[in-house]
């Protein structure tokens, strides 16, 4: 169980105690006046009960969709004719625009490092992370070999943070809390019937991201004895994939350290 | 009227012209017998067959992302240099076979030459960071991996350099380029345990990725390429 400690209500109290009474009195009217309706409200609808956001709290996440520009990625084949490919940027895009709509729909910030067909390099997808201070960076990918969803985080050896890193080892700091949201995403993942492997990448880009990084690649499901067959460009299979890293994302809000 | 004089030398010529056609052609018999007499072609020494030894190549499969050990017996070079070409050359040839649990063309043309150094650098971290002045070959040709000063104590730094028809043809993806560099430095520093670093060159130059997502810039430590039992890398 994590503790969380609030400078800002402590502050706030004490700041609240030193006004005069009068100003006080004045000022308790108003906030007595929105707070009242609000807690007759949050005992009509307990969802208002459930999860208050904290003040100042913001739960940002990151979702890289790999590639784009001159830089196809794989080639993806579709299912109905193998002689058709889609670029990996398209799909990752795409997959990345879905995503999206999910966490926003659960109440997240989603910051995109691309929208749209442009040419970026590592470092700037880095740099956007890093500016956007996410609890959660996704850098989402497709291939057409393996099985299911690989979960990939920094091959960097865990290390203490520091005041001033170096660039390509910046996700070192991270390692372990991108180890604990890979775990997420798997459990997640394996509860929607999506076969996962998870390994270890030096993938450039990942190790410059100061947040929780996880490189997600998207494979077809290959049949097995208890796992039927889905392609890469099935909708309902890629709905199952985004609503399963959404679920794992908002439980990832409630047990992540807000900033 | 040809004068008289014109036609007596032009039969003369002619003459002359078929006598040495007739001599050239004795003596080009003549030539064609000494060689073929001088030629034996009965062997004199014993062809240099090298010793069949065992490795152990750490193969990749793409179906569950693991690496498995596979021993096998190659006849090997006793040089540092031709050793690792020789082993990682068999490696991508199981890779390009057909039904290849990790398929991936180009076999063992796709190895240009191994190059063995000694190890420097700050390893912390688990990676050094790109040199200024990146590795290169220290002579051209296939040769020069055999000529290159091999120290075979203390740890090495193995530059493979890989072709760029390699690179070029390799699939593209996160998993099944990760495990192509696994697999390169597992199987390296497993039969070679002096080469602790790994590092990669396309055609002789450095290159960001191999196609698209594995990171070829940096240095790789070998012994941690190394799958433990029954993980994955």
């Amino acid at each position: 169980m994590l503790s969380f400690s609030h400078p800002f209500i402590v502050d706030g109290q004490k700041g609240f105690d030193s006004m005069r009474t009068p100003l006080r009195g004045i000022l308790a009217i108003p906030i007595l006046l929105g707070v009242l309706p609000l807690a007759a409200l949050a005992t009509v609808v307990p969802c208002f009960a459930q999860a208050p956001p904290a003040p100042g709290a913001r739960f940002v996440v990151v979702l890289d969709a790999a590639h784009g520009g001159d830089e196809n990625g794989a080639q993806l084949a579709l299912s109905g004719d193998p002689k058709q490919t889609q670029p990996e940027k398209a799909f990752a895009l795409a997959f990345s625009v879905r995503l999206r709509s999910l966490l926003v729909a659960r109440g997240i910030t989603v910051v995109a490092t691309r929208d749209g067909d442009s040419a970026m390099d590592a470092d700037h997808r880095a740099e956007t992370a890093n500016r956007a201070k996410a609890q959660a960076c996704l850098s989402l990918h497709a291939s057409t070999s393996g099985s299911g969803a690989h979960l990939y985080i920094s091959s960097l050896a865990p290390a203490e943070p520091a005041r001033l890193a170096a660039w390509k080892t910046v996700q070192a700091a991270w390692v372990t809390r991108s180890l604990a949201l890979a775990g997420s995403l798997n459990a997640a993942l394996t509860h929607a019937g999506v076969p996962v492997t998870l390994g270890r990448t030096a993938l450039p880009g990942l190790d410059s991201m100061a947040c929780p990084a996880v490189a997600v690649e998207l494979a077809p499901v290959l049949a097995t004895s208890h796992m039927q067959a889905a392609a890469l460009d099935d909708p309902a299979y890629q709905v199952r994939v985004a609503d399963a890293v959404a679920a794992a994302l908002v439980e990832w809000r409630s047990e992540a350290p807000q900033p | 009227m040809i004068p008289r004089h014109q036609t007596i030398l032009f039969i003369v010529l002619l003459l002359t012209s078929a006598v040495m056609g007739v001599f050239l052609w004795q003596m080009r018999d003549r030539a064609h017998k000494r060689l073929v007499e001088g030629e034996d072609t009965a062997p004199i020494e014993a062809p240099l067959v090298a010793p069949a030894e065992q490795v152990t190549l750490y193969v990749a499969s793409d179906a569950d992302n693991t690496l498995v050990a596979q021993p096998l017996t190659l006849p090997l070079p006793a040089s540092p240099g031709p050793r690792a070409r020789a082993i990682l050359g068999r490696l991508l040839d199981l890779y390009a076979a057909p039904n290849a649990p990790h398929p991936v063309a180009g076999g063992e043309s796709a190895i240009a030459q191994v190059f063995l150094l000694p190890a420097q650098g700050d390893t912390a971290q688990g990676l050094t960071l790109p040199a200024t002045a990146p590795p290169q070959p220290p002579a051209s040709g296939a040769s020069a991996a055999s000529s290159t000063p091999v120290q075979d104590s203390g740890p090495q730094l193995a530059v493979i350099n890989l072709t760029g028809a390699f690179a070029a043809s390799h699939p593209s993806g996160l998993e099944t380029e990760t495990l192509t560099v696994l697999s390169i430095c597992a199987t390296l520093h497993a039969n070679l345990p002096g080469v602790t670093q790994v590092r990669f060159l396309v055609d002789g130059q450095p290159r960001a990725t191999l196609a698209g997502h594995a990171d070829l810039s940096r240095t790789y430590l070998a012994d941690q390429a190394v799958p433990s039992e029954g993980s994955h890398p």
